[in-house]
């Protein structure tokens, strides 16, 4: 406000160069930023998103399980509902990643001009979408570890290897995070954003969540070990119940390449978009 | 003469076959309050987008700051304000924490914002809103709370696109009364408008623009002065009949323009041509005389209204 004159700590930003510069290693001030914001005016929304899948535990696992009885797995016999319980934990890890990665992403890109106003500052796209993806899996992570306490008093945890099911959610919601942020990045309208949930609403309930996948025909089994959220419910439902193998690496590696695919191509599209 | 701030230097910017920025050149000097003037689509938000080292130039050379914002990018933006042409507040925060986020994208010091954020406030005449949602905010206000959020930062340089339009008259008196105290305090000042009367008041120094070139360049007087005459005087026939009489006028003033609801009659003296006029015979609806303005030169030298 006084006269321009001197600079007083301004951060040097860091890494890349040039207009398109990638990143100044602030992604923090970005995370900061969303807590105020789902302090200030949409905790109720982040409230009520974790009650889902306890809902659907409730229902279809203590109530259809108690119909369906044990469900036969590689290792074994399992009831219905520790069955279903890591699945539906995989899904909560999802739905926080994919809520705030998506329809929140699509209102800031397009109609609160945020990413606008924040690369007009010293950040650039990757301090952008590394805070917002990092937000994402924040709350899909709550939304998980909640949905693994009630898991526990319910007796669902079949394993100390459940233990590991944090980590492994944490990895889901990055992995969904990201990957949902970059698709986001490249809609432009509310029927686009439809494709979203007419894609997740049949990976939801035919990823071996509510049965094994063995029922289907062969080609129709490979086009559900393509999606993401089948090899979250295997790694997870693996750790949940104790079947630990080597095998369950592949599904981290599934992650893992989702989580990069994510973020390079939200990069990527930030700078096109506001850096052009 | 201090280094200038800004040098631009036959500056392009090709969007595919479009050229939005034509090869323009010019230079801003430290606390001078510099305009480009022109309307919608002149190519003023694109050199504004590349001043701010948010879009790249196709060809020419820029430095802004002493930098070049192919090289450093981050270290310009660090020490720009920038008011964008539509407001981008953050509508899931509260007023003043819209600026202490705002401290926070730049990295600065928590404690610094505050401070900041608290002078800021007083400033932008906002402090009662300090708790208040930007929704609630009216047009005047959320463009004073954009203009304080852009000098969150201390910048050096304050980049304004359109910053009074769509406001009404009272909100943007009260809008050029704080740019002016900036300008007084020594913020150099780069602004966009296509209202003249903004440029009269704000600019020391303006470039007309005109298809991503630069028609005309010096400070408001001087372009009055060389590209129009010192009284306009206005008459209206009625919209059938402007040109039909606009054919009989010839000779008269200096010059003579044909809007399609008026004729302009550039004169030194416009009382002296309306006599002329009414001495031909001629009784127009109305008659104005009024000195010449920016839009004057602007017609002059596109042969177009600003706003159209």
């Amino acid at each position: 406000m006084t006269a321009p004159a001197t600079t007083t700590d301004r951060t040097a930003p860091t890494g890349g160069r040039g207009v398109a510069s990638l990143y100044a290693g602030n992604s923090r001030a970005v995370m900061a930023r969303g807590w105020r914001a789902t302090r200030s005016s949409n905790w109720m929304i982040v409230v009520s998103g974790f009650f889902e899948p306890i809902f659907y535990l409730l229902s279809m696992g203590i109530g259809l399980g108690a119909l369906v009885g044990e469900v036969a797995t590689a290792d074994g016999d399992v009831s219905y509902a520790a069955y279903i319980a890591p699945a539906l934990l995989a899904v909560a890890a999802m739905n926080g990643a994919i809520y705030d990665s998506t329809w929140n992403v699509f209102f800031k890109m397009n109609f609160a001009k945020l990413y606008e106003g924040m690369l007009a500052t010293s950040l650039g796209p990757l301090d952008v979408a590394l805070g917002e993806i990092s937000l994402a899996l924040l709350r899909g992570a709550f939304y998980a570890s909640g949905f693994l306490l009630v898991m526990q008093a319910l007796g669902l945890n079949l394993s100390w290897w459940a233990l590991l099911a944090l980590p492994a959610v944490l990895l889901i919601a990055f992995g969904f995070a990201s990957l949902g942020m970059a698709i986001t990045s490249y809609m432009k309208t509310f029927q686009q954003m439809d494709w979203i949930n007419f894609v997740l609403l049949p990976m939801f309930l035919l990823s071996a969540t509510f049965f094994p996948i063995t029922v289907y025909p062969q080609a129709v089994q490979w086009i559900i070990q393509a999606m993401p959220l089948w090899h979250g419910v295997e790694l997870v439902r693996g750790l949940t119940t104790g079947a630990v193998h080597w095998g369950l690496l592949w599904h981290v590696l599934y992650y893992a390449v989702m989580i990069v695919v994510g973020v390079v191509f939200t990069t990527k599209r930030l700078r096109a978009l506001f850096l052009d | 003469m201090p280094a200038p701030v800004i040098t631009a230097r036959d500056l392009r910017k090709q969007y595919e076959d479009v050229a939005a920025v034509d090869g323009i050149s010019f230079e801003v000097s430290p606390g001078e309050s510099f305009g480009l003037l022109g309307p919608n689509g002149a190519g003023k938000s694109t050199t504004m987008r590349m001043v701010g080292a948010v879009s790249t130039r196709t060809s020419g050379d820029l430095e802004i700051l002493g930098l070049d914002p192919n090289a450093h990018g981050p270290d310009i933006r660090s020490q720009l304000g920038v008011v964008p042409q539509a407001d981008n507040l953050d509508t899931e925060l509260r007023v003043r924490e819209n600026l202490l986020v705002y401290g926070r994208y730049f990295g600065l010091p928590r404690r610094t914002i505050a401070e900041r954020a608290d002078e800021l406030l007083a400033f932008a005449q906002l402090e009662e809103k300090s708790k208040a949602k930007v929704d609630a905010l009216s047009g005047g206000m959320k463009r004073r709370l954009t203009i304080a959020r852009a000098l969150i930062n201390d910048p050096r340089i304050l980049l304004l696109d359109e910053p009074t339009t769509g406001l009404d008259p009272q909100a943007r008196h009260i809008l050029w009364d704080r740019l002016f105290r900036l300008k007084e305090q020594g913020t150099t000042l780069v602004l966009t408008t296509h209202y003249m009367d903004e440029a009269e008041q704000l600019c020391d120094r303006l470039i007309v623009v005109d298809h991503g070139r630069i028609m005309a360049e010096g400070t408001p007087a001087e372009l009055i002065r060389a590209h129009s005459s010192r009284e306009v005087l206005e008459v209206r026939f009625g919209a059938d009949r402007n040109a039909e009489v606009a054919k009989r006028l010839e000779g008269v003033g200096d010059r003579i323009e044909v809007l399609p609801d008026r004729i302009l009659v550039y004169s030194a003296n416009g009382e002296a041509e309306l006599v002329r006029i009414t001495e031909a015979g001629l009784h127009p609806i109305t008659s104005l005389v009024r000195r010449s303005s920016l839009e004057d030169v602007f017609l002059r030298l596109t042969g177009r209204s600003l706003i159209e």
